[in-house]
């Protein structure tokens, strides 16, 4: 079964992030699909490759990105809610003149109808939030 | 855009202005509104704040998303269902929220309030009828 | 046709398992994440209101969220069955859709 996912908190404030990622590799691991997670509201910063967890606790970016090149799992930051909160990729930071960028590998910034596409898609979705 | 038609129900809970959630979930219906899906708000508990006349944030200095409510009939989202025990809890009727009108083009154009109010066991039967629900 | 619903909040902070218990219908399943496990506990003054939609409706609470908390099998209500990732992965197969009460 398709199973598409949204994680709507931010990490590490709000354990959503962390309960969607346990989420979807018990769901590959039981044969389903997940072609898509889609990250909204504060979830975007999920995405940052800037953050340092300490390092005795786990790193939520770095284990998305690894799921993400391990079972082609689309991880999709939505662009409005990014903007809000300083997360960019190259384009994006050139188009508004900022001097850095800070998407994680893995991850890439796309607008709200992937996340319609993803409900129209896939036989289930499941929200992960605060 | 697609040719699946799915029930898609936006579950509002959350109170305006205090958190975005409300703000955000309403860019999620305009922009899902562009892939002519079959779709349905529902607002129960906190939510039904977001519908109450008279929101003006001029001093508070934030958008003032309200008036976006009264724009979604031009978006074909027609079907806004409010709570009535939500309502009756925090001391509210219909008469204390925007009026938000759609017209019918099955109707003659006619004019029709998108706002409906369902009980609380209605509001669980919607959402009992639909293919995908996103949650705020 | 029926529905799983997740509740992710302490009921002591919020109304949102009163909420989501107020809109199961018989045959869904409701499951309990992150601090909603809380509402599983017995002996609390919400035991009521769930024990009276229990059988109704099938309760769940996410086993290692109460690991985490300290929450002991032995402390749930009644008749409230803690499930594993992989068994809330086949609730969500098997309901017809996912609703979140945030």
């Amino acid at each position: 079964m398709k199973i598409g996912v949204v994680v709507s908190a931010g990490p590490y404030t709000h354990e959503s992030s962390d309960t969607a990622y346990n989420f979807v590799k018990a769901a590959i691991a039981a044969g389903h699909e997940v072609p898509r997670v889609f990250f909204y509201h504060d979830g975007v910063n999920v995405g940052t490759r800037l953050s340092v967890p300490p390092q005795d606790d786990r790193n939520i970016q770095v284990n998305w990105s690894a799921l993400a090149k391990e079972h082609g799992t689309d991880l999709v930051i939505c662009i409005a809610a990014a903007q809000r909160r300083g997360l960019l990729d190259e384009n994006e930071a050139q188009r508004q003149g900022k001097d850095a960028d800070n998407i994680a590998e893995g991850f890439r910034i796309s607008g709200l109808g992937q996340l319609i596409e993803m409900g129209i898609q896939t036989d289930r979705l499941v929200t992960f939030g605060e | 855009m697609s040719e699946t038609v799915k029930k898609f129900f936006y579950v509002n809970r959350k109170a305006p202005y205090g958190t975005i959630f409300a703000q955000e979930a309403l860019e999620v219906v305009l922009i899902g509104a562009a892939f002519d899906q079959d779709v349905s708000l529902g607002f129960l508990d906190d939510g039904v704040y977001q519908l109450v006349k008279g929101q003006d944030t001029k001093d508070l200095g934030v958008k003032n998303f309200s008036p976006t409510f009264r724009a979604l009939g031009d978006y074909d989202v027609t079907k806004l269902f409010v709570e009535k025990e939500s309502l009756d809890e925090r001391g509210l009727s219909a008469d204390d929220l925007d009026e938000i009108m759609y017209e019918d083009e099955d109707d003659d154009w006619a004019e029709k309030p998108s706002i409906r109010i369902v009980s609380r066991a209605e509001m669980a039967d919607i959402m009992a009828d639909q293919d995908v629900v996103l949650s705020f | 046709m029926s529905t799983l619903h997740t509740v992710n909040k302490s009921p002591f902070s919020t109304q949102s398992l009163l909420s989501c218990l107020n809109h199961a219908k018989d045959g869904d399943t409701i499951l309990m994440i992150e601090d909603g496990v809380y509402g599983a506990a017995k002996g609390t003054g919400l035991g009521d209101a769930l024990a009276a939609r229990g059988g109704a409706v099938s309760l769940c609470v996410l086993a290692s969220d109460m690991e985490a908390r300290g929450l002991e099998a032995s402390r749930l209500i009644d008749g409230v069955t803690p499930v594993d990732y992989a068994g809330f992965v086949e609730m969500v197969v098997n309901n017809d859709r996912t609703q979140s009460w945030l």
